[in-house]
């Protein structure tokens, strides 16, 4: 019986595994936390609970942006049982190789089964009626409610902005978003993103045995959710749904700021569209409707358009003339058709009538005048270069060339051509007066946007200073503008300078001026008109102006795109929306109608 | 006779207490992983906890029948009783019920009769009748060719179903006969054997580019060491080993090295070609070798999951997170080790492991303490069938075996395996309380 001690053998390798097994069940459960970890990551659930955004309301407090409540329909694949598809289908409306699609995709990888997926995103309230009384026959199916964005006065969709779900690129470049948070995309949404968006919560719970969810740690490492910070903008609804409706069946943009402080009264841009389209489950085809549309409704012209400004831009050159002492407002200069074309019967303007007359010889002299002063007397070339130089300087100080610090996102700034713009166009000295002097009515290189002529009209208005045009007054109710839109901005002009100009654009909208047409009884409108050439298309049609003269309430821009003649369009739809704002309506109907009617969208 | 023998019968209340503990631990343990909250009773027969109520008190049924049976039965009827096993074997793979690949069920209305699961009795009380029968001798190169066919034959037949797991419980026998006299050189070739197949599988997972060959699996380099390691042997006995040893010592590493390289290579050839998706992949999670499903790697990282959630003292009776809300799938049958690990935490774990042992350690006692072999080698079979269970089942949750379905005694839900490592216990459990009554 030599084999007895064979016992202790076996005995000893039964004892080894067990010593092994236990050593591995002390990795496992006590030496570290890692699987504990990685346990309650799996069973407490992080429920996020999204804040709603601030509302938006118009500058008298009517409601432009409010949430409505929708609802997602997720799956949690763990959960899931054997389920009737075809009632499931039915019920929300959903392809049957979808709903497996979906369901095949909500376990594949990153997605597991114990991580929630959604099935449906966005019913709306209605939609989710008829099937929550039924969710009890799905398990493994729930639904999270969510807002979403409404627009109760259908208007203003890109000057109030989009707001779209975190996708991939906006998550690598915004750490603190995570997939499913709503952003801002454009507009308001986008530049006041930070205060509308509020504070996501989040709650642990974990469910248990009876799948009832507890929180955990009773609580203390939730956080509650900080609803978005209402916005008080500076829109005036009704203005803006005016201008809207003005600009219907037309290509183009109004621009309305309250000179003395640089509200925007009414952000137009047309053709525009229901901002309600882009909510929901249909915003994705919506999207892409507007977005093939050759109208381009998802380009705002108002901040995105850089156009030639045309004869408006004579009011800046006059301006700047007169700082830089190379006019007077007694300067004459003589209407030489051969320099350059002109209009209407004059022939030695001096400062205002040229400016009412649009002389285009006139302002050819002034830019002469600048950029040509022999300050190289020697090289015409190089004195143009200089002249330009000093010219630039002065010029951009109106504001172009900048997007004038305002909250617009994405604002163009528009070309004002400088020396080293025609170095490189022309080489250096290869240009002089003669190769540029069309800026100086305000075509050539020149761009300018919308809004900045809008500016333009509000430095005039103001007599020398503007406030950066911004779209929101207060944050938060009883909360002030952004410090940035409470500050003057001096525009280096001598309040004098201004009355020559101002009193020309008076006329303007005078008996003998271009936009005779729209002098109102009551309401003194000064303005300039503008046709911008646009060889072989039709001429676009502009027109800035302010009013009243004194005191003046409210400054525009309008640009329509391919019109013609700037006293025949832009100029009526600006006395329309002048005579909305300060009176409340107008009681020319005849044009209200006839400029409503109008398809110019050749 | 029954009645008279049970006057004197001295029945080891030690055991009988170790078995009780575990089977009401078990079925706490399935209350609680298998729980539905909408039929809280323990007696819900629709529901696991129900049921297993329910095969306990069979079992209680049995171990009365077992008592009352005289104790020569087991040795005079262990043929039949083998060969009945047998011929169920056998008739499970014409009439059986295919459930999760494998015929190994008898489906008897909603229940399910596992067969393999029997087996195990019939040839441990054939192989020890067989052992303790007079003139055997295990050291005999023809005696041990008959206990190997004694095992093999049920061993083949449950390959024929097929069902991995329960074969490999089989190895138990090796152990019990090398108590009896077989070789120990078994177990050194046993325990070479699993190192060279696991190195085999994890260096043969790769792919290596070789001068003139291209790209082949890595098993080459590992075979090509194999024989780079037997040179350095066999230069090594040549220098420095007394003459007169040296022919022997080379023999020996030659064929080792013959031994070894097809070993490697036939494991590598059978985990590539032969083996279904299914089991390669469990074995390459084990190893922690990169597998192409997600899912491959569910069971075995939920169960470790699971472990380590219930930490030094648990989460307590029906408070496990991952057990109650079932992360690990059918979380009572083969992984049932994982929610007492996270109900009960640390302390719960090892006391489950120590009382495995006490119970295997116990079964030892008793069998060393039999006048008669065939008790002393039955004994010793109960022992080894129960600790290859506990080795393959906890190292399996623990995530150091490869995921076998096979049950952990006296814990894991169902009938067959509750009914059938109770009988394998009483059996030794009425042998042993008769010892003093055989001579032998």
């Amino acid at each position: 019986m030599n084999n007895d001690n064979r016992r202790y053998t076996f005995l000893f390798i039964v004892g080894t595994i067990c010593v092994i097994y236990i050593a591995r069940l002390f990795a496992l459960q006590v030496a570290t936390s890692e699987w504990k970890n990685k346990g309650s990551r799996l069973t407490e659930r992080e429920v996020v609970v999204y804040p709603s955004r601030g509302n938006i309301f118009d500058r008298n407090g009517k409601v432009l942006v409010t949430n409505q409540t929708v609802y997602d329909l997720m799956v949690l694949p763990k959960d899931l049982q054997p389920f009737d598809t075809l009632d499931f289908c039915k019920l929300v409306n959903l392809p049957y190789e979808e709903l497996k699609e979906i369901l095949k995709k909500s376990v594949t990888y990153p997605n597991v089964k114990y991580k929630p997926s959604p099935v449906i995103k966005q019913m709306l309230p209605e939609e989710y009626a008829i099937f929550a009384e039924r969710l009890y026959k799905f398990p493994g199916f729930f639904v999270q409610a969510r807002t979403l964005r409404t627009y109760p006065e259908s208007l203003g969709a890109l000057v109030l902005g989009d707001v779209g779900e975190v996708n991939g690129d906006i998550l690598k470049s915004h750490p603190d978003y995570r997939k499913g948070d709503y952003i801002g995309l454009s507009g308001i949404e986008k530049s006041y993103e930070k205060e509308l968006r509020g504070k996501r919560g989040i709650k642990y719970v974990y469910r248990d045995n009876l799948g009832v969810e507890h929180s955990v740690a009773n609580g203390q490492l939730d956080s509650a959710a900080q609803e978005g910070v209402d916005l008080y903008s500076t829109i005036d609804a009704e203005l803006q749904k005016y201008g809207e409706k003005l600009m219907q069946n037309k290509r183009g943009c109004i621009v309305a700021i309250e000179p003395s402080t640089g509200e925007i009264l009414a952000l137009v841009s047309a053709p525009t569209f229901d901002p309600n389209l882009l909510v929901g489950r249909a915003r994705g085809q919506n999207f892409a409707a507007l977005a093939k549309n050759p109208l381009k409704p998802l380009f705002n012209r108002a901040t995105q358009a850089q156009y030639r400004p045309g004869s408006i831009f004579k009011l800046a050159q006059s301006l700047t003339a007169l700082q830089l002492g190379s006019i007077t407002k007694d300067t004459r200069i003589a209407c030489n058709r051969s320099l350059i074309g002109c209009h209407g019967a004059h022939s030695m303007d001096d400062l205002e009538m040229a400016i009412v007359h649009s002389c285009n010889p006139y302002f050819r002299g002034v830019l002469q005048r600048v950029v040509e002063a022999n300050r190289d007397p020697n090289n015409r070339a190089k004195d143009a270069a200089i002249g330009l130089s000093i010219w630039n300087e002065q010029i951009r100080k109106l504001g172009f060339g900048s997007n004038l610090g305002s909250d617009l996102p994405n604002m163009k700034k528009g070309n004002v051509p400088s020396t080293e713009y025609y170095n490189k166009k022309y080489g250096v000295n290869g240009w002089n007066f003669s190769t540029i002097y069309s800026i100086a009515i305000g075509e050539g290189e020149l761009l300018i946007n919308p809004v900045q002529m809008c500016n333009l009209a509000c430095i005039i208005a103001n007599r020398g200073f503007y406030v950066p045009p911004h779209t929101v007054k207060q944050i938060g109710r009883g909360g002030s503008a952004r410090t940035e839109y409470v500050t003057r901005v001096d525009v280096g002009v001598k309040p004098e300078y201004f009355e020559t100009v101002v009193n020309a654009m008076e006329k303007v909208v005078g008996p003998d001026g271009t936009a005779n047409s729209i002098k109102l009884s009551d309401i003194v409108i000064c303005g300039k008109t503008g046709t911008v050439q646009n060889e072989p298309r039709e001429d676009h049609s502009v027109f800035v102006c302010f009013a009243p003269k004194e005191n003046p309430k409210i400054a525009l821009a309008v640009y329509v795109e391919y019109a013609g003649f700037g006293g025949t369009w832009a100029a009526p739809i600006s006395s329309l929306m002048i005579e909305k704002y300060l009176k409340g309506g107008t009681t020319n109907t005849g044009r209200e109608e006839l400029i409503m009617n109008a398809k110019i969208l050749n | 006779m029954a009645a008279s023998n049970k006057q004197n019968l001295q029945l080891d209340w030690g055991t009988i207490a170790l078995y009780g503990v575990l089977v009401l631990f078990g079925w706490l343990t399935i209350y609680s992983a298998a729980f539905n909250p909408l039929t809280p009773s323990p007696f819900t027969f629709s529901e696991e906890y129900g049921k297993q109520l329910v095969w306990i008190g069979v079992c209680a049924f049995l171990i009365v029948v077992i008592l009352y049976l005289d104790a020569e039965v087991f040795n005079k009827f262990a043929i039949y009783i083998y060969l009945f096993f047998v011929l169920l074997l056998m008739l499970v793979l014409v009439i059986g019920k295919e459930v999760n690949g494998a015929k190994a069920w008898f489906g008897i209305g909603d229940f399910g009769i596992q067969p393999s699961e029997f087996s195990k009795i019939g040839v441990g009380l054939f192989l020890s009748k067989f052992i303790s029968s007079s003139g055997v001798q295990l050291k005999n190169l023809r005696t041990r060719i008959q206990a190997f066919a004694i095992i093999g034959l049920p061993a083949m037949l449950i390959l024929l179903q097929p069902d991995v797991g329960s074969l490999l419980t089989f190895l138990a026998f090796i152990l019990v006969m090398y108590r009896e006299g077989m070789s120990g050189n078994v177990l050194i070739a046993g325990f070479a054997s699993v190192v060279i197949g696991t190195l085999s599988i994890v260096i043969g997972a790769g792919r290596t580019t070789y001068p003139y060959f291209g790209e082949q699996s890595s098993i080459w380099t590992f075979l090509i060491s194999l024989l780079g390691l037997a040179i350095l042997a066999l230069i090594f006995v040549r220098n420095f080993i007394v003459p007169r040893s040296r022919r022997m010592l080379y023999s020996v590493i030659v064929i080792s090295l013959v031994l070894a390289s097809s070993l490697a290579f036939s494991i590598n050839y059978i985990v590539d070609n032969v083996l279904e998706k299914h089991h390669k992949e469990r074995i390459y999670v084990m190893l922690s070798l990169p597998v192409e499903r997600e899912d491959a790697s569910y069971n075995s990282e939920m169960a470790k999951i699971t472990v380590g959630s219930g930490g030094l003292l648990g989460r307590g009776f029906h408070q496990g997170p991952m057990t109650q809300n079932n992360y690990v799938p059918e979380q009572w049958t083969d992984f049932i080790f994982s929610a007492v690990a996270e109900e009960w935490g640390f302390v719960g774990s090892v006391l489950v492991i120590l009382l495995f042992f006490a119970l295997i350690y116990r079964l030892v006692a008793l069998a060393e303490r039999q006048r008669s072999q065939f008790s002393r080698v039955y004994g010793y079979c109960v022992a080894a069938i129960i600790f290859m269970h506990v080795l393959i089942n906890i190292g399996m949750v623990l995530g150091l075996a490869p995921i076998i379905g096979i049950p952990l005694p006296f814990f894991s839900y169902g009938g067959s395996s509750l009914m059938a490592f109770t009988i394998l216990l009483f059996i030794m459990i009425r042998l042993d309380a008769e010892r003093l009554s055989i001579f032998r």
